[in-house]
């Protein structure tokens, strides 16, 4: 089951095929699956050293516009660029908040000046950002945030903590929602600034998950500055700028991430034929269905795909909430399998076979990047009209 | 293979659903469910003569629109949504695609015309009242004969078995067991020795009868593909059915989940729509989330089959399996979401429940597909 190629189109993905193959059979050779979810916080200088090399060879930002450094590839490019990429077995990107959240944020929202000023360095992965967000008190009600950055001169003065900040220990900038008038009703009352990582104001606490790896972190600010000309979309005008955002994701992973989930499964139907548990009809059952499940996910990412230039179309909108429920389900599918054999970890203090890792990871499927609440949400008032909650 | 509905399809649907809406209106239901036929002649002879639906997969030379099976599906679908009663099923999704799959030039060219035509109601009866769904329930026997052959049994659970003009029917070699030894015969509805009865269901938008052969002779040319293959014949004209069951299923789930919607919309409580309350919307988001999904299944079975792709066993388990379990969730939440009036019997959500229950049983249940999807993965 594929895409349908144009000559072109399967051109490109024989061109990609062989760069990913020779660079990760030769210099890049050791880190093949190294970085992926659960694992984001090892190999960082190197992966970081990879996503340079990548970018002089031309394969970051491959969706932008030719002449902000991207390669003008269209959504369907895009995906089967990320369907080779995880067939090559390629490490986990550091630089995917640049390229996927803020590159396009600014694309859209920026001023000429701030997109010569960041953009080139988010294609050369000379510069790694991570979002600041969540906070503490603001998790699903995201409006709510209460970090604050006041102008004084020609800077802004940043108060406030942010939290679940992924790969804030090695990036070099941070967009930040910040609050800059606290009069306003809220939604109205937030910027969206981008604030270096490297200074005195600014301190970064990884949290420990339950993996045992620390892929996020707590930011805290504390009279960090950042640059007057450094808000996006204009002063207070920052919810409608990280609402956009959001808007950006044209689910161009999804055949990459899907191609992943595959070979997850068929690791887990390898251990039910090697436990007995592929005689049991109950797991013959959960099994089946679970293959049924993801080929499914595959016929409703190539109806997204082929849905192009339409808006968030239905199958976009379901990708999410989909995608999350089935891969935390197979996680436990696997553990069932393992029976007590599940419990055991490779060695102490805590380090976990691969299985375990992405059994415990899919836990946070379901909660990062909209809630599934939050994704029933949308799906609820965007997708069906229905209208929304009282607040 | 393209993944999506071509312009055509798009259009198919637009006008099938504009038919329906008034054809095949909630009243019109209603009244084709008081009836022991089961369906009203002149709404069949208008999709059949005026739409030409009967045609759409036929081939041109016996008649046809030479149409694709995927071109089916967007028809399919509206069928469902309108809970349409009528033969169309039995005649198209069993008997001409067993006609099509195992039929000899001579065959086709006496029955398809008038299939395509809707002069002709077919179905296939392979079912027994054992309730098995693989060759060993089939019971009734055929023996050769001079004339021809001798079929004796207890046919049961056949669609629209009591109106068929054409009757399939399914009988092994007396003494064989197993999946050799079955084969298929084209019987006349009102041959001697054929006895009928309507079987009154819980789900009053199909109809099913039980079908008795008292030494029924047929002739040697009432064979239907090869003696003694006719289960291999059977499975392939099921599995085509359960992909247009499938299409059928999505179409009626998506229904189920409009009244929803509108419901929520408009019945108040605690001064606001019962749609802003989570509980409510997070119902409707996950029926959307299924009924995209198994859209998804059945699409790529029906492209599959329109590509003529001859093993369909797993893309017509996976979508049978999937878009059952979609459709009776959905329609179970419709009920619930409707509060006290979807359990009344003014209210129409309990004709897509019925439906949604008998459908899930018809041609397999979901775990029965499961473990055909298991085998196929080779556990």
């Amino acid at each position: 089951m594929e895409l349908q190629l144009t000559e072109e189109e399967e051109a490109f993905r024989q061109e990609a095929r062989a760069w990913l193959q020779q660079q990760l059979n030769g210099p890049f050779k050791d880190l093949q699956g190294r970085g992926a979810s659960g694992d984001q916080d090892t190999y960082v200088e190197e992966r970081i050293a990879w996503g340079k090399a990548m970018g002089a060879a031309g394969w970051n930002c491959i969706g932008w516009p030719k002449e902000l450094g991207g390669r003008g590839c269209t959504i369907k490019e895009e995906a089967v660029f990320n369907e080779e990429y995880v067939r090559a077995n390629g490490p986990g990107n550091v630089g995917h908040i640049g390229e996927t959240l803020l590159g396009p944020t600014l694309i859209h929202f920026g001023s000429p000046e701030q997109q010569q000023r960041f953009l080139p360095p988010i294609v050369s992965c000379e510069e790694i950002w991570c979002q600041g967000y969540s906070e503490p008190g603001a998790g699903s009600d995201l409006a709510n945030v209460q970090t604050k950055a006041t102008l004084v001169g020609d800077e802004w003065i940043i108060e406030g903590q942010k939290i679940w900040t992924s790969g804030a220990q090695y990036s070099d900038w941070c967009f930040v929602l910040c609050r800059t008038d606290s009069e306003a009703p809220k939604h109205r009352g937030i910027s969206y600034m981008l604030v270096p990582m490297q200074q005195d104001g600014i301190e970064v606490r990884p949290i420990k998950q339950m993996g045992g790896s620390a892929e996020f972190a707590e930011v805290f600010f504390d009279g960090a500055k950042a640059h007057k000309d450094h808000v996006v979309g204009g002063i207070n005008n920052g919810w409608k700028v990280a609402m956009g955002t959001l808007a950006f994701e044209r689910g161009a992973s999804t055949l990459g991430q899907q191609y992943l989930f595959q070979k997850e499964f068929e690791q887990v139907v390898a251990v039910a034929r090697r436990t007995g548990a592929a005689k049991d009809p109950v797991f013959r059952q959960r099994i089946a269905d679970a293959g049924i499940g993801l080929k499914i996910m595959r016929v409703n990412a190539l109806r997204m795909l082929e849905h192009e230039g339409a808006d968030l179309n239905r199958e976009a909108l379901i990708s999410k909430l989909y995608w999350s429920n089935w891969h935390r389900d197979l996680g436990k599918l696997a553990m069932d399998i393992l029976g007590p054999e599940a419990e055991l970890i490779v060695a102490a203090p805590y380090e976990l076979t691969a299985m375990q890792k992405w059994y415990l990871f899919a836990r946070a499927d379901t909660i990062y990047a909209g809630s599934n609440q939050i994704q029933r949400n949308i799906i609820g008032e965007r997708g069906l009209g229905l209208p929304k909650e009282p607040r | 293979m393209e993944f999506s509905f071509s312009e055509d399809q798009d259009e198919l649907r637009r006008a099938a659903r504009r038919f329906l809406e008034v054809a095949s209106s909630e009243e019109r239901v209603r009244a084709a469910m008081e009836t022991e036929q089961g369906y009203d002649s002149a709404t069949w002879a208008q999709l059949s003569e005026e739409l030409a639906w009967t045609a759409l997969t036929i081939p041109e030379e016996y008649g046809g629109l030479g149409m694709s099976y995927l071109d089916l599906h967007p028809l399919m679908e509206e069928m469902g949504r309108a809970l349409l009663c009528s033969p169309f099923f039995s005649t198209i999704c069993l008997g001409a695609n067993a006609l099509l799959l195992g039929g000899t030039d001579a065959q086709k060219e006496l029955h398809l015309p008038g299939i395509a035509a809707g002069e002709t109601t077919a179905t296939l009866a392979y079912a027994e009242k054992n309730g098995l769904m693989d060759a060993a329930g089939v019971e009734a026997t055929c023996s050769r004969s001079e004339a021809g052959y001798v079929l004796r049994g207890d046919k049961s659970y056949v669609l629209d078995g009591h109106t068929a003009d054409l009757l399939i029917v399914a009988a092994r070699d007396a003494n064989s067991k197993g999946d050799q030894d079955v084969s298929l015969f084209l019987v006349p509805g009102d041959a001697d020795g054929v006895k009928r009865t309507w079987l009154p269901t819980m789900d009053q938008t199909r109809r099913l009868a039980s079908v008795e052969l008292v030494d029924v002779l047929v002739a040697p040319d009432a064979l239907l593909g090869e003696e003694g293959r006719g289960w291999e014949l059977c499975e392939r004209t099921l599995d085509l059915a359960r992909i247009a069951l499938a299409a059928e299923q999505v179409g009626a789930s998506e229904m189920c989940l409009d009244m929803s919607v509108e419901y929520a919309k408009v019945r108040n409580q605690f001064g606001r729509p019962i749609g802003s309350f989570q509980a409510i919307k997070h119902k409707c988001a996950d029926m959307l989330m299924m009924i995209e999904s198994a859209r998804s299944a059945a699409f790529y079975a029906s492209a599959l089959a329109g590509q003529g792709q001859l093993d369909l066993e797993e893309a017509a388990s996976s979508a049978k399996a999937f878009c059952s379990d979609t459709f009776f969730h959905c329609a179970a939440e419709n009920i619930q979401i409707h509060g006290g009036i979807g359990f009344t019997w003014e209210h129409a959500a309990h004709m897509y429940f019925k439906r949604a229950k008998a459908s899930e049983a018809l041609f397999g249940a979901p775990s029965f597909h499961r473990e055909r999807v298991a085998k196929r993965m080779g556990l």
